[in-house]
């Protein structure tokens, strides 16, 4: 069952593109991961599965419901988490997670217990007196506190010093296991690759292409370096080498490809060392970004 | 229910403010009055050899010498008009725009609430925070015309009738700046706004006084519910009241259909 489907969502700010076309699905119990560049329409697109904003024309619908015409319903198994976080500055962090959970047909505050617990925050501190990070975290809980079947994340780890990171990505791994969907938008690879099982990738407010992590990192790129004695002559400029930078000692490339032809070319040269390893997704996404 | 008390809570410092300072200006200005009423005769003679037309722009009119102390107390409440006026814009201005320039919009508009319940709520809050300044108003009215009319006997009803106009001169007020708030991309800096709206309504009806001109009556609430005119009549000046009632109940709508179809901007 798809929990979000996006139906040729565009949203234009007057003469402003903000996104155009967004097409995909996310499958219940997922973990998608949606990534680009900075102003590439991440925050517009999800901004308008909450209403926040609204589409030129398309649409999403969030549970098999119009997420603009049934939005309050649809809202209430949502948790979402603003890539920029702000509160209302003179309220005391209990308050303004007991404010939040009001707002939900449930009791909330055994979870908020154990969710600040768990990201350690000091709940009787005012909002104003927070540092950014610790900002984060309040929003973190408060995204999370009445167990949301859909957990939208908008740049979620920014401001948190790893071992926060850490213990954040296994809150999400949590919830996903108890059968939590997850939008994760992101402009760091890294963490969708330690993540996700899907990723969508955005450019200039439109879908790029929607790609299978494992997949991806499966289409066999490989990333070679090799050190040895005059390598640059430009024997490496083959069919299916990208990104090659060559040096009189160095010479690195990525390949895909029969690696036959590499050996090839291998066997005439004196190395002093090899390295072959597989790319990190930032790697490959830079094609998209180009 | 939630986002009302929440509200409210946060115009709790506003409402104290306001419900002892423009009270407050009121007993203080009237208790002025027995010393001046003390030299009624010397007063009157100053007031006599001014023009007519820049006393009225200051208020003072024939029917209502200021040596008694209705006349006083239109004097005093014409000047009281410019904060109520001031109070209310900036409530106006600020109930809608708020979340958006401190940037609290996402957290609160993707709560599963609909934004019809967030407009009625705040605008309820705002509400109850001007019914409490306007009560007090009233009850430090009817003490200080108690306190200070010496042996003047009072006939309070007029009173009652220009106090009881009060929460919609204010409204007035409200709705506009609310209408503002939601035509215009953002609301810098609300005081501006709202003093620019309050003061500005204030300096057309004063000018309207010292011109003379009835056209510049229909522009400004202040005129709308002019207090000479209830406290002479006995009645609201309804003419002139439909235009701002008009203005009221137009702003409202326009405010709630603009709200909901915003776009709220985010950094």
């Amino acid at each position: 069952m798809n929990v979000i489907e996006f139906n040729n969502l565009t949203k234009y700010y007057g003469k402003i593109k903000g996104c155009k076309n967004i097409n995909f699905n996310v499958k219940e119990g997922e973990i998608f991961g949606f990534i680009g560049p900075n102003g590439a329409g991440k925050s517009t697109t999800i901004r308008s599965m909450l209403s926040l904003i609204y589409p030129t024309s398309g649409s999403v619908t969030i549970f098999g419901k119009d997420a603009i015409k049934y939005g309050p319903e649809v809202r209430k198994d949502i948790g979402y988490l603003p890539s920029e976080i702000f509160y209302y500055d003179k309220m005391k962090v209990i308050d303004l997670l007991n404010y939040s959970a009001s707002f939900y047909d449930k009791d909330c505050s055994q979870r908020i217990k154990e969710l600040s617990e768990i990201m350690e925050l000091d709940l009787h501190r005012r909002i104003e007196d927070l540092s950014y990070g610790n900002k984060k975290k309040v929003g973190i809980v408060q995204g999370l506190l009445h167990s949301p079947k859909l957990l939208i994340l908008d740049e979620p780890t920014s401001g948190l010093d790893p071992l926060m990171q850490q213990k954040f990505f296994n809150l999400i791994l949590e919830e996903n296991k108890k059968g939590a969907t997850v939008l994760f938008s992101s402009h760091i690879l890294s963490e969708v690759q330690q993540l996700c099982n899907r990723v969508a990738i955005i450019k200039d407010g439109e879908i790029l292409s929607i790609q299978d992590i494992k997949s991806m990192k499966n289409d066999n790129y490989k990333r070679f370096t090799f050190r040895g004695k005059s390598l640059a002559n430009g024997k490496f400029d083959i069919e299916g080498v990208t990104e090659l930078k060559e040096r009189e000692d160095k010479v690195t490339f990525l390949f895909k490809g029969d690696v036959n032809k590499i050996v090839k070319i291998l066997s005439g040269l004196k190395l002093t060392d090899i390295t072959i390893e597989e790319p990190t997704l930032e790697e490959i996404f830079m094609h998209y970004y180009e | 229910m939630n986002i009302y008390k929440f509200e409210l809570s946060n115009l709790k410092k506003s409402i104290l403010i306001w419900g002892l300072s423009i009270p407050g200006f009121l007993l203080f200005y009237m208790a002025f009055f027995p010393a001046m009423a003390a030299s009624n005769g010397a007063f009157n003679d100053i007031m006599s050899n001014m023009d007519d037309r820049f006393l009225r722009a200051f208020g003072i009119i024939p029917e209502l010498p200021i040596g008694e102390i209705l006349g006083y107390f239109n004097l005093t409440m014409g000047m009281v008009l410019l904060p109520l006026a001031i109070q209310a814009s900036n409530y106006g201005f600020s109930i809608l725009s708020v979340e958006e320039r401190e940037l609290t919009a996402d957290f609160l508009l993707s709560k599963p609430i609909s934004r019809t319940k967030i407009i009625v709520s705040k605008f309820l809050a705002a509400l109850t925070s001007l019914l409490i300044i306007d009560i007090l108003l009233a009850a430090s009215t009817i003490i200080a015309i108690n306190a200070f009319k010496g042996d003047e006997v009072v006939e309070l009803r007029n009173v009652i009738i220009l106090l009881l106009s009060v929460p919609l001169f204010q409204l007035t007020f409200m709705s506009i700046g609310m209408v503002i708030s939601v035509s215009i991309k953002k609301v810098s800096s609300v005081l501006n706004f709202s003093m620019g709206l309050g003061f500005g309504m204030f300096i057309i009806s004063s000018l309207g006084g010292v011109i003379s001109s009835g056209y510049l009556f229909y522009l400004t609430p202040f005129k709308h519910f002019d207090t000479a005119y209830v406290l002479i009549n006995g009645s609201w000046n309804w003419s002139l009241l439909a235009i701002s009632v008009s203005v009221m109940v137009l702003s409202l709508v326009a405010s709630y259909f603009l709200y909901l179809k915003r776009n709220i901007a985010s950094l």
